[in-house]
């Protein structure tokens, strides 16, 4: 059963008690609150996310919740909780559900190790996925939303998780998180895609989540075998532009953003080195989301 | 019933064959929040019971097992670096805890995870070891002026160090408990009887029964209850491994802690690993160290605030009383490190958020990474 299919006094009231148990590609997790912009905008943006029964195993326990003091009056506060710990400063209430993402990602990026987890973006087309690593501020996040509007698989927007054992990519098809100039454009671009309500002055500034495609999200358990492995950058009236990245230097910009590469010691060199050996690797400038759809699909087509 | 589930599992492993996948998210839940996950795959797979873990499940546990045998590497590499500062000194240094684990090649140390080193060294050449520090990377994390003082003057330590690139912590001690405390253990003979640490060349660890002593000491002193059952698996473990292997280990332990004031802590290790654990104590020791027990009722209160202190700290675990235990077992930890008339005005001040700067001050963890 999806999540839309149930009733929303059922939602809440799953959120308000023992928990909403949803599941995300490989990823199960029970999330608790009461805060009802949390039970809107998780309404919303998982809708086509599978429930799965209450009393199943899930793999990480979250929590949503106001603290406690006066500060529940007076310019109030959310908290995360991981399976009771609190790992988190409080942060204003109105990033109650970016605060919920961040921390799904943090649980996965800290306890997924059965995964090699690199902070990338991951999309996929006829059965061939493309990483796109790169820093924050790199349009990763609004290229990754932009094609997977027009045909191209969402995995994940932030984590690449690998199979150390088949090399293969597992998505999560979670919100795709986008900022500040990206939200007018996509909402330009794909004007019948979902968002959730914008969080203004985050961390990151004003913070807004795409609903995933609901294919991608049906499609959520098939894992995708790397193909490229594409540094995008914005650059402002570029034309696009698709140059070979060297395979080496790929490689160590992925061990320095990976999150659990050190932890994972020779296996996580030996599948990052595997990864690289299978791809191809490439920068890529653009400044027009048209152009970057033309280039990705040449790319999918083999031309 | 749910509150001792992980408790059961690290005693009698075989019940892991009966769970169902609910308890198996229950068991590690109460695992991750008492530090103990990767010592209960060990024990599973020990037992061989992993199997009956669902995959699920099983990868929670094997991935812990990865995350504490990369914290074990990277301590080896740390002590490293420590015994490179501070070899010129020639000062004898002392690993503690989990470090002297890992050192003494102990099975105390599998699976564990590490935060820490914890050095001690004699008091007049604690000087020339911090300084020896402080010139390879380590510096002093930032305090105010009152917190400085607070450590320089009335603890067993100096303020913590973090080395600047790797970000790791040196908790360096000239004794094992507070200068203002109830007991006044000698670090001296603790020094004089430690052995040369068999994996860690260069470093001293302490002496079989004085680790024990100081495992026990350190728990039942601390205000924090976190790592309390952790804590007690390192006692109840120590104590198995020791009194297998150590000649004279059981005969010796209750004497040395009477001669390091350090009898009290000891008997209340002893009682509740034997409770939680079932360590094999013999008759004659538990006796023996039941004559350092406390009067009657300050001993039930004990126990109630031990039951309730060494649960895992998950939603799970905690009844009506456990608020209640928890605040008294930091009142408990205050009271044992100092004086009421230098208490008072440092809980005072610790309560006052405006004197507290340096807590607020501290950055949020960089959410914005993930």
């Amino acid at each position: 059963m999806n999540l839309r299919e149930l009733p929303p006094e059922d939602i809440r009231r799953r959120l308000a008690g023992p928990g909403l148990c949803l599941r995300t590609g490989p990823i199960t997790v029970r999330i608790r609150s009461r805060l009802p912009a949390v039970v809107h905008t998780l309404a919303l943006l998982y809708a086509d996310h599978p429930v799965v029964a209450e009393e199943a195993f899930c793999d990480f326990h979250v929590r949503l919740f106001q603290p406690a003091g006066l500060r529940r009056w007076w310019r109030p506060q959310v908290q995360f909780a991981f399976d009771d710990f609190v790992p988190f400063k409080p942060l204003p209430h109105d990033h109650a559900f970016p605060m919920l993402e961040w921390g799904l990602n943090w649980a996965v990026a800290n306890h997924a190790h059965w995964y090699l987890v690199l902070h990338a973006a991951v999309i996929e087309c006829g059965g061939r996925a493309a990483i796109l690593p790169a820093p924050p501020g790199s349009g990763k996040s609004t290229l990754t939303a932009a094609l997977v509007q027009r045909g191209w698989r969402l995995l994940s927007d932030e984590l690449t998780l690998i199979d150390p054992d088949t090399g293969l990519v597992h998505g999560l098809a979670r919100p795709v998180s986008l900022k500040n100039t990206s939200l007018p454009l996509l909402r330009a671009w794909a004007p019948d895609a979902v968002f959730g309500p914008p969080a203004h002055d985050t961390l990151k500034g004003t913070v807004a989540h795409m609903k995933p495609p609901p294919e991608s999200v049906a499609r959520m358990d098939e894992p995708a075998r790397p193909a490229w492995v594409i540094f995008p950058r914005y650059v402002p009236d570029a034309a696009p532009r698709l140059t070979p990245h060297p395979r080496g230097h790929a490689l160590l910009e992925f061990a320095r953003n990976a999150f659990n590469y050190s932890i994972l010691g020779s296996r996580g060199y030996d599948t990052l080195a595997r990864l690289i050996a299978s791809v191809e690797c490439f920068d890529f400038h653009y400044s027009r989301l048209e152009d970057a759809l033309a280039t990705f699909t040449r790319l999918a087509h083999g031309d | 019933m749910a509150t001792d589930l992980l408790l059961r599992l690290l005693t009698t492993p075989a019940e892991a064959c009966s769970l169902a996948p609910a308890q198996w998210d229950l068991a590690l839940r109460q695992a991750r929040r008492a530090g103990l996950t990767a010592r209960l795959a060990l024990v599973l797979e020990e037992a061989e019971a992993l199997g009956a873990a669902p995959t699920t499940a099983r990868r929670h546990l094997g991935a812990a097992v990865v995350v504490a045998r990369r914290l074990a590497q990277a301590l080896e590499w740390e002590l490293a670096c420590i015994q490179a500062a501070v070899a010129a000194t020639g000062a004898p240094v002392m690993l503690l805890k989990g470090a002297a684990y890992v050192a003494g090649g102990l099975p105390a140390a599998r699976g564990r995870l590490f935060n820490d080193v914890d050095l001690l060294v004699p008091r007049p050449q604690l000087d020339a070891v911090e300084q020896a520090l402080l010139e390879h990377g380590w510096a002093p994390m930032k305090l105010d002026a009152y917190d400085q003082r607070y450590y320089r003057r009335w603890m067993h330590e100096v303020p913590p160090l973090e080395h600047v690139r790797r970000q790791t912590v040196i908790d360096l001690h000239h004794n094992i408990l507070p200068l203002t405390a109830r007991y006044r253990p000698d670090p001296a003979k603790i020094l004089a009887a430690a052995r040369p640490a068999a994996q860690a060349p260069g470093f001293l660890v302490p002496a079989p029964a004085d680790l024990v002593i100081h495992c026990a000491t350190h728990l039942f002193h601390e205000g924090e209850t976190d790592r309390a059952l952790r804590d007690l698996l390192d006692f109840d473990t120590l104590l198995r491994h020791f009194g297998r292997t150590e000649p004279g280990f059981w005969q010796d332990l209750v004497p040395r802690a009477r001669a390091l004031d350090l009898a009290r802590p000891l008997y209340y290790g002893l009682r509740y690993a034997h409770r939680l654990f079932h360590s094999p104590i013999p008759p004659a020791v538990m006796a023996a160290a039941a004559e350092h027990a406390p009067p009657k009722p300050v001993g039930w209160a004990m126990d109630w605030l031990a039951r309730e202190g060494l649960r895992p700290k998950h939603a799970s675990c905690r009844g009506p009383s456990t608020g209640l235990a928890h605040f008294l077992l930091y009142v408990r930890g205050h009271w044992l490190r100092m004086p009421p008339h230098l208490l008072l005005p440092h809980l005072l001040r610790k309560a006052l958020p405006h004197w507290n700067r340096h807590r607020a001050a501290k950055p949020a963890r960089a959410l914005d990474k993930v």
